[in-house]
């Protein structure tokens, strides 16, 4: 689950972490208001939006008078904002976030995230920061630094010290530096994220060390025991359908093709889009049931996947381990039913009590079209729409 | 012989009282494997179908004697299951449990890497050696046949199909075991492949990615350095989009990192030959038996 930027500045500023004083807003005539109540002459307009790119995208500007601030706030609320992350039709703005400007001196970058290889939570920093982080670990890795974050300590104050030496900023801010890198780590244990990332960290040059952006993601794992950030959910970022699948404990990914697939486990879900993909076709979504689907999430999951106005064909993959075909088949029926099938249907069932499963569904009157294995399932769907 | 369970397991599951710790108990006694008791805080004392109930895995192994143990603890306390098995000297922990938090796991990854005991998942179907009749695990008992493939996976339903498709084409399996599709699993690919590498009983080994992470990058490099035994592979997710999980935690690619073509090509050039179609995933194990070179 991600945050906005202002979430993420109000998580760091409780933590004692220096953030430009700032105000949210969902109207231009607010933008103006909150230009003055920040006094200074420089101020900034940040479009709220949880795609990365926004700078490039016009989703940021700085202002000089309220005037300004209410033309760029008019410029970007209510309006869609494309940037490399959003992908063309863009996301709509709905709230903008007008911070005071900072005399700047350094832009650093700063992240915490989960390395794989190494098992443990680590603190990425770089000189290089306010360019795409990405950019700079294609090109010039050695000017990345990491250093391991304990998952109960968190980053030894020695380490943290370390990174900021290396960073080469002036000895006096080296120490707050330091002290806010172990905050950030800190921030990432305690609220169970997977990306804590700050691009640019700066320092200014009256001294101060300061966390101009904030990007944060968390672990949806752990939302069972972090209530207040899960209060904090923009569905209005999502994609519908992903909420409602969520919601129903689907695990649901639009794509852009025209066949709907639904699948019980990830692994087989994804193998069974790629299979519709090698037999010529393109996948619409992925649906995983999880292994212990009930009849009603499989009609849930029929509903999603019916409403897809881009669906032409369904194709339904099921490998019963611990779930029976046999309920599958009558989940199936019934969602079918419930729903109304306009559209062709494939299933291919195999594995516990697959006999009886496959019965029913030859009996059901529907005009479902069974399969013998996956690339003849896939075969038979592609061949369906086309 | 079989690797991490087999004759001389002794099983125990956490939260054998439960809907599914119970009937998965149960059908892995039915399967063969000598499940010696359960634990379930405050059900001390009970007994489920003849197995009795512990309030600790303590108790349960002065008991019963168990070293493995299969956990179906809810997620928010999964990870102080784990600690639980790894305190109480248990040898093999098999956990099934979905979504636990990644910094619990980080934490009990900790505590196992301290420890002499191995962890099988979490977010997996188990393990299972058809030759040894011991399964600790949610697979489908059925479908497998004694054998020579040893089989190594991401995945559970996807597993289910490829061993589906070896018994149909007559290759019977050693161990087929799922290292589970959390970022943080307990027991890694290469940790498998070195068991794999030093079982007589397995002759050749079948090993299923997915995208995210590294973990099929550092298979093919351990394979291409220590491994002399055929080796196939199929790899999950060509089609999935960057950024967005697909179903399991670990399932994600990331910076444009842990994509399914990566994996193929390090794969492929560790001399492991790749399945296209996951309707392959048999023949290919099977070319490779018959001596089919990359």
């Amino acid at each position: 689950m991600k945050l906005h930027e202002y979430q993420t500045k109000a998580r760091f500023k409780a933590a004692g972490l220096a953030v430009p004083t700032g105000h949210v807003v969902n109207t231009a005539a607010a933008a103006g208001e909150a230009y003055e109540k920040l006094g200074g002459e420089l101020a900034v307009v940040k479009a709220q939006v949880h795609a990365g790119g926004r700078g490039k995208g016009g989703g940021v500007k700085l202002v000089r008078s309220a005037a300004e601030a209410v033309a760029a706030a008019e410029g970007m609320l209510g309006k869609p904002l494309v940037t490399h992350q959003t992908g063309p039709a863009g996301v709509t703005v709905n709230k903008v976030l007008v911070e005071e400007g900072l005399p700047l001196d350094q832009e650093l970058y700063a992240s915490v995230v989960l390395d794989r290889n190494l098992e443990t939570p680590v603190l990425m920093v770089s000189a290089e920061g306010g360019v795409e982080i990405e950019v700079v670990a294609a090109e010039r890795p050695e000017a990345i630094l990491k250093e391991p974050v304990d998952g109960w300590r968190g980053l030894d104050g020695f380490r943290a010290r370390r990174l900021a030496y290396q960073l080469g900023v002036p000895k006096e801010l080296a120490g707050k530096l330091a002290r806010t890198l172990q905050g950030l780590a800190r921030i990432w244990l305690d609220s169970d994220a997977s990306l804590v990332e700050v691009n640019p960290l700066v320092t200014t040059t009256d001294g101060r060390v300061v966390c101009l952006d904030g990007k944060m993601s968390i672990d949806d794992s752990a939302l069972f025991r972090q209530q207040a950030l899960a209060a904090e959910r923009d569905v209005a970022e999502e994609e519908p359908t992903e909420v409602r699948a969520r919601e129903a404990g689907l695990s649901y990914v639009k794509l852009d093709g025209d066949i709907g697939c639904l699948v019980n486990g990830a692994g087989l879900a994804m193998a069974t889009m790629d299979i519709v993909k090698l037999h010529g076709g393109e996948p619409a979504n992925f649906l995983d049931v999880g292994g212990s689907a009930t009849a009603e999430q499989v009609t849930t999951a029929f509903h999603i996947i019916l409403e897809d106005p881009t669906v032409k064909g369904i194709l339904v993959n099921i490998f019963g381990g611990i779930m029976r075909c046999d309920v599958i088949a009558e989940g199936v029926v019934a969602a079918t039913k419930a729903v109304g099938l306009d559209r062709p249907l494939v299933v291919r069932l195999e594995g516990t009590n697959v006999d009886k499963g496959r019965q029913i569904l030859a009996e059901s009157g529907l005009d479902i079209t069974p399969a013998s294995d996956m690339a003849d399932a896939a075969k038979r769907i592609v061949e369906a729409v086309s | 012989m079989s690797i991490y369970v087999g004759k001389d397991t002794r099983l125990i599951t956490q939260g054998i009282t439960g809907g599914a710790g119970k009937f998965h108990t149960l059908a892995c006694r039915d399967y063969g494997t000598n499940v010696v008791g359960g634990v379930t805080p405050g059900r001390g004392g009970e007994d489920v179908e003849g197995l009795p109930v512990f309030d600790t895995v303590r108790e349960a192994v002065q008991e019963t004697g168990a070293n493995t143990s299969m956990i179906f603890v809810p997620a928010a306390f999964a990870g102080d299951a784990i600690l639980e098995a790894i305190d109480a000297g248990i040898e093999v922990i098999v956990c099934i449990t979905e979504g636990i938090p990644a910094l619990d796991e980080v934490r009990v990854k900790q505590a196992v890497r301290a420890s002499d005991s191995v962890l099988i998942g979490p977010n997996g179907p188990g393990v299972i050696s058809p030759g040894a009749q011991a399964k600790v695990g949610i697979m489908p008992g059925y479908i497998h046949k004694p054998g020579g493939i040893g089989v190594v996976s991401r995945s559970g339903t996807l597993t289910y199909e490829a061993v589906w498709q070896l018994s149909g084409l007559g290759l019977g399996q050693s161990t087929c075991l799922g290292i589970g599709g959390d970022p943080v699993p307990g027991t890694l690919f290469v940790d498998t492949l070195e068991r794999f590498a030093d079982d007589p009983e397995t002759e050749g080994i079948l090993l299923i990615g997915e995208i995210g992470g590294t973990a099929e990058e550092e298979a093919a490099a351990f394979v291409k350095e220590h491994v002399d035994k055929p080796v196939a592979a199929f790899v999950s997710g060509a089609t999935a989009p960057k950024g967005k999980r697909m179903g399991h935690a670990g399932a994600i690619i990331a910076g444009g990192k842990g994509t399914a073509a990566e994996k193929k090509v390090a794969l492929s050039a560790a001399g492991i030959l790749v399945a296209e179609s996951p309707a392959d995933m048999g023949r290919t194990m099977q070319a490779v038996m018959q001596g089919q070179k990359v």
